[in-house]
């Protein structure tokens, strides 16, 4: 007969095999349980057929900018055959270029997007730990300008605004980097300044003290702690201004300058018929980048969006 | 001290965003008041008139008092829409369900394209199947713009609520919900009475910004239907700039049309954050 040992189990102690058993049993018991419901397989299967008609609008438009313009109409959901396929197969992407001057509308998106969002970082980032710091008349009404400024819609001050740029010869693509910094001013403001107040002020004073003059201790100590909203800020104006139509499209001097979205909106506005095989072919054109870029950056991205939403 | 040292750099510091803010913004946005109740055709010949523009707005001009409604109409539906959706896709990716990032990434994916581009790319697709089914066209009819645009919109915006909604309920603390299983709650009360409430700042903030973005939507309209036919399928943002852009001498009734907008959409996000607002549980 066995005699019970009272003991105190030790990190490293062998349980006896039928204890351990049970532990092993309970514990996929309950993974089982908490982790995959019994409509697991079906849900995926759900998800699985949403993603692909998500993905398929994309797809099809690649598809057809390889076919033949009058058959694009006719037939969108075919796959090209010998009779519709383009010949040579890169013809609408050539053509497309050429017409709407893809290149160089490719050129002014880049300069205009990363200088605006590269100004608006130093700017407002600045401006929003000023804000924060110093509190005064002028700077509380700054604030509470810049909220008020994210509920306007852009059609309240669309003429105007193309008017002022007008006047201050603003119609280039650095001129409208101004634009952009004073359009985009208040979203990156507020996200600044909510982000600014929570640094503890003793890590700013003891920079001070050290001898750091304002602008050091904003380079070398605040800059690198704002770095996350930074990025949150970045990719929010960066999405924006990339896109948007209507501003550049009132502001910038079309005869010499067009983004990619003024130069797909040209191919439609500027012929009687629209040539459905550059169409296409720019659509694609437009959408790669996009992508490649998403996919590289993809985490930042969806952090941002989250970050910008909780603060907005 | 520190304060008093910063005053000085107030040149570095704040005034580059100062001065783009004023041109970008406070300029324009001033006079923008001041010219809807002018007549002008350029800034320099305004003409006081009082206000008789907002009158001819109101009284004359049945094509905004449509766009008006249709835009309503529009608003409610893809709002409602969009966070059904974009919150059932959230609460399955936060199953632990096998490839739930690759999901995540390809409902996302949409939201960065532009919506010059999603107007076209729609266009060819919803064109392709009007004229199979209906043998039509997309511009045959208001109706049918209509629901091209909820399509669009919910297939840009989906991924968008999606990832905010997901990020709303992995915030949840998992005690709460022990707790309710223990207690015997089923899953729909689950949903209903812990999940809800605890994401309701989510539910704020993505209904505010469907209702703001459907509100404003301009580039998508503009590629898709175009206010055709006959600025039927025409929103709010497309009736502004086609009375400032498309016909001179309107100059004034468009600033006045802008101005009804701004106000429109100013009371709608006051009063949708407030009434959200209350909702939300303290924690």
């Amino acid at each position: 007969m066995a005699v019970y040992k009272p003991t105190t189990l030790q990190k490293g102690d062998q349980l006896p095999p039928e204890v351990q058993a049970l532990v092993k049993k309970s514990a996929r018991k309950k993974s089982t349980s908490s982790r995959q419901s019994p409509y697991s397989g079906l849900w995926s299967i759900l998800l699985s057929l949403i993603s692909v008609i998500y993905v398929i609008p994309i797809v099809l438009v690649f598809i057809n900018s390889f076919k033949r313009k009058a058959y694009i109409n006719k037939s969108p959901f075919s796959l090209p055959n010998a009779k519709t396929l383009v010949n040579p197969i890169l013809s609408n992407y050539t053509s497309g270029m050429q017409k709407i001057g893809f290149t160089s509308a490719f050129v002014n998106s880049i300069i205009i997007t990363v200088g605006s969002v590269f100004v608006i970082i130093l700017c407002t980032s600045m401006c929003g730990w000023y804000i924060t710091r110093v509190k005064s008349v002028f700077s509380t009404c700054m604030y509470y300008l810049c909220v008020f400024s994210m509920i306007v819609p852009f059609q309240m001050v669309m003429f105007t605004l193309a008017k002022t740029a007008d006047t201050l010869h603003l119609g280039n693509p650095i001129g409208i980097i101004v634009v952009y910094l004073g359009f985009g001013a208040g979203l990156a403001v507020f996200m600044f300044c909510g982000f600014a107040k929570s640094i503890p002020i003793e890590i700013e004073e003891a920079a001070m003290i050290d001898g750091c003059n304002p602008v050091q201790t904003y380079f070398q100590v605040v800059m690198p702690i704002l770095k996350p909203t930074c990025i949150s800020v970045a990719i929010l104006e960066a999405m924006w201004i990339w896109n948007d139509y209507l501003l550049p499209s009132l502001v910038l001097d079309k005869t010499k300058y067009k983004t990619v979205p003024i130069a797909i909106q040209y191919l439609k506005g500027g012929y009687g018929s629209v040539d459905m095989g550059a169409m296409m072919a720019m659509l694609v054109l437009a959408i790669i980048p996009i992508i490649i870029f998403y996919l590289v950056c993809q985490k930042y991205i969806i952090e941002g969006v989250v970050a910008g939403a909780v603060k907005g | 001290m520190n304060k008093k040292v910063l005053r000085i750099y107030f040149p570095l510091f704040a005034l580059p965003t100062l001065i783009a803010f004023i041109i970008g913004f406070l300029v324009p946005f001033g006079m923008g008041i001041y010219l809807s109740f002018c007549k002008f055709t350029t800034v320099n010949d305004a003409q006081w008139v009082g206000f008789k523009n907002f009158q001819e707005v109101f009284k004359y001009d049945s094509e905004f008092i449509h766009a008006l409604w249709y835009t309503a109409l529009f608003a409610v539906v893809s709002v409602i829409t969009i966070n059904v959706f974009g919150f059932s896709i959230a609460m399955l990716l936060t199953k632990g369900i096998r490839g739930t990032n690759i999901f995540r990434t390809v409902f996302f994916m949409p939201n960065l394209i532009g919506g010059i581009v999603l107007g076209y790319i729609w266009q060819l697709i919803l064109n392709g199947i009007i004229s199979k089914v209906f043998d039509a066209t997309l511009t045959y009819s208001a109706t049918y713009g209509f629901w091209g645009m909820v399509i669009l919109m919910n297939w840009q915006q989906i991924g968008y609520v999606m990832i905010i909604y997901i990020a709303g309920i992995q915030n949840v603390p998992s005690e709460l919900l022990e707790a309710a299983r223990i207690d015997g709650a089923t899953d729909v009360q689950v949903l209903g009475k812990v999940i809800l409430p605890m994401v309701m700042p989510s539910i704020t903030i993505c209904t505010f910004i469907t209702l703001t973005n459907s509100f404003k939507l301009f580039d998508q309209n503009l590629a898709l239907t175009n206010g055709a036919p006959s600025n039927k399928s025409q929103l709010l943002a497309l009736n502004i700039y086609d009375t400032f852009y498309g016909r001179a001498g309107y100059e004034g009734i468009g600033q006045a049309k802008a101005v009804v907008f701004f106000i429109i959409v100013g009371a709608l996000a006051v009063a949708q954050l407030f009434l959200t607002h209350r909702k939300e549980v303290q924690q």
